[in-house]
């Protein structure tokens, strides 16, 4: 039982950090490989709220929230829009850089300690029994809650309203679309503060929940193993690729060795692509044979 | 190259020359006398950083040929250099083999793993093969780390100078030699593949793959050739690192040695020798350049501490800006100061065409 509730807490973490992921390939066709940075960010954010403004969590967290859709929307419009009509791997190795001027400018401020964002805001984080003997602590509920909220609203938001039919749009055509009369750019703009959100929200949960640490962008790395499984373009694929990333990860910590369990994101990455390079449920574009 | 008019290209043997006017073999000349005569005039200190800056070269001028001149992304360098350096850690430290035994070795073991790597590229592109190789450099790595937790060996192998002929190769004098000459080495066999009819392959695949099948270029063999060339090379730039820094360590090769080797070859100039090189020493010897201007400003205390972070990023801020405003890189700059160096007082070619 504790075995299920593990992979559950692991996927949620995984669903919030690829859907970051898939948001962002569908607007840019960019792999945004600072995901992760972006996740750390958020986490940080969160400390500097809670060390300087205010401890209170109701205060903290949406200003990490809102902190981290800002650098999205910066983040495209800085970097991103002006990469249009350059190759896509130059646009990758931007978000790559991205990455590592993140990971200084906060070494810089906040230096490589490790610091606990849950203890400064006095989070009581207690251990909940779940039914079956398992027991999982508040935070991680809380993070179950937050993956199943945001992939609930995503989808509402993408299937129903007026701006998320126009994203799917964009998505799928930008010139058709512009010629339409969206503004692919604000669409855009908004896919990549979306995404930044859901890495934010990450990093503000997982900080403290467990830590934080300038490192922590290597999260990222993993969970686009978990975007790729489901499918680079599909929301709905990133739950079911975190569900069986972080059941394998669980099995191979509890069955195997901790050190396999590291690699084996990338192991199911690999087996992913020898068999099935567009994911579960991601489209099959620009893959052709030679 | 626009040099104006009076500078004509009439025959075939003439546009493949490498050395194709008296300035460049003089400024070949003098390069090669000064590589040779530096260890006479410069301090230990420097010769160091040439040697890192030569040892990067080779790995750079690898990752050049697979991602500059084919065109195939490669996240996975630091898994390639990795395969290579524990190569050689394992076979010493479990058979005492010399490096008769050790190189070739290397050189298989990267071939091997370039072949598997390479394999998918047949299917994927882009994005997705980048994915792969990044995969590959955590599973390569996984291995050494298992190794290392297997044996005990958590802090990482040594490995013992290499031994010619009763001579001990440790000297900083005798390791700058070494690792200038097979830089060069590396730059001339990257030329010279640059000009052959492999390397106009690649650059047609690179281009584009549907036009290069249909001029007849294998396109799956020559892209499996452009893999497993790079990851052979890389691998024994791995092997040649573990020798000079006599220790193999899995932390040694994280996803930031990838970044460093994407950073040179973009900074340099993708597809360009000259530009990898150039891009090598400047990723290189960028944090002592940092520095040394910190300590000709008479920064101290704090300031010093803040500035450690910042020496070893600032490649990544440096590589965002060359692709935002300069994708040729430093050879793109270079070439346009030189054009405009040759052709002033005008400000371009009289002849339109000219490169």
């Amino acid at each position: 039982m504790q075995a299920v509730a593990s992979v559950l807490v692991l996927a949620s973490l995984y669903v919030l950090l690829g859907v970051g992921y898939v948001l962002v390939y569908r607007a840019s066709r960019v792999l945004n490989l600072a995901q992760g940075d972006l996740m750390m960010l958020g986490g940080y954010a969160l400390y500097a709220t809670a060390t300087t403004v205010s401890a209170a969590p109701v205060v903290a967290f949406p200003a990490a929230l809102a902190a981290g859709a800002l650098t999205g929307v910066l983040v495209y419009v800085l970097l991103m829009r002006p990469m249009a009509g350059h190759p896509i791997f130059a646009a990758v190795l931007v978000t790559v850089s991205l990455g590592i001027v993140l990971r200084v400018a906060v070494v810089l401020v906040y230096t490589d300690q490790i610091r606990y964002p849950g203890q400064v805001m006095a989070l009581s984080n207690e251990p909940l029994r779940l039914p079956g003997g398992a027991a999982i602590s508040t935070l991680d509920a809380l993070t179950v809650l937050a993956a199943a909220v945001l992939v609930g609203g995503l989808f509402a938001f993408l299937r129903g309203s007026r701006l998320g039919i126009r994203m799917r749009a964009a998505g799928e055509r930008p010139l058709l679309a512009a010629q339409r009369g969206i503004d692919f750019n604000a669409v855009f703009a908004l896919s990549w503060a979306l995404a930044a959100l859901a890495g934010a929200l990450a990093g503000s949960l997982y900080a403290s929940n467990v830590r934080l640490d300038p490192s922590l962008g290597v999260l990222g790395l993993k969970a686009f193993a978990v975007a790729l499984v489901g499918g680079l373009d599909s929301i709905g694929g990133v739950v079911v690729g975190a569900l069986i990333v972080a059941a394998v990860e669980v099995l191979t910590i509890r069955h195997v060795n901790p050190l396999l369990s590291e690699v084996s994101p990338f192991l199911c990455l690999l087996v992913m692509l020898l068999v099935r390079p567009w994911g579960l449920w991601g489209t099959r574009e620009e893959l052709e044979r030679v | 190259m626009a040099y104006g008019s009076g500078f004509f290209k009439t025959s075939y043997e003439a546009d493949m020359a490498v050395l194709d006017s008296g300035v460049r073999r003089v400024a070949l000349a003098m390069l090669v006398i000064g590589l040779l005569a530096l260890p006479r005039v410069a301090s230990a200190f420097v010769l160091e950083l040439l040697s890192q800056a030569a040892l990067a070269a080779v790995g750079a001028l690898a990752l050049n040929v697979l991602t500059g001149m084919a065109g195939q992304v490669s996240l996975g360098h630091a898994g390639f250099l990795a395969a290579g350096a524990f190569t050689v850690g394992v076979l010493v430290e479990g058979w005492k083999a010399g490096p008769l035994v050790t190189f070739p070795a290397a050189a298989v073991v990267g071939a091997v793993l370039g072949l598997a790597v390479g394999a998918p590229s047949l299917r994927l592109k882009g994005l997705y093969l980048a994915l792969g190789t990044l995969a590959m450099h955590f599973v390569v790595l996984y291995l050494g780390s298992e190794y290392q937790a297997r044996w005990g060996l958590n802090t990482g192998v040594s490995v013992p100078p290499i031994v010619v002929f009763d001579m001990r190769l440790r000297t900083g004098v005798q390791w700058y030699y070494v690792l200038i000459a097979l830089a060069a080495l590396a730059a001339v066999v990257s030329l010279n593949l640059s000009r052959s009819r492999v390397g106009r392959a690649w650059m047609a695949i690179r281009d584009r793959e549907v036009a290069a099948a249909s001029l007849g270029i294998a396109v799956a063999r020559y892209k499996l050739l452009a893999f497993v060339a790079s990851s052979t090379a890389t691998s024994l730039a791995g092997a040649v690192w573990a020798y000079q820094r006599s220790f193999v360590s899995v932390e040694a090769f994280s996803f930031f040695v990838t970044v460093e080797y994407l950073a040179m070859i973009v900074i340099g100039g993708l597809g360009s020798t000259l530009g990898a090189l150039l891009g090598a020493a400047f990723v290189t010897l960028l944090p002592y350049a940092i520095d040394a201007a910190v300590a000709s400003l008479l920064i101290t205390g704090a300031a010093e501490y803040y500035l450690f972070p910042l020496k070893f990023g600032a490649f990544g801020f440096l590589m965002a800006l060359f692709l935002l405003f300069e994708p040729q890189g430093l050879v793109g700059m270079w070439r346009r100061a030189r054009n405009w160096l040759v052709l002033w007082p005008l400000r371009y070619a009289p002849l339109r065409g000219g490169r």
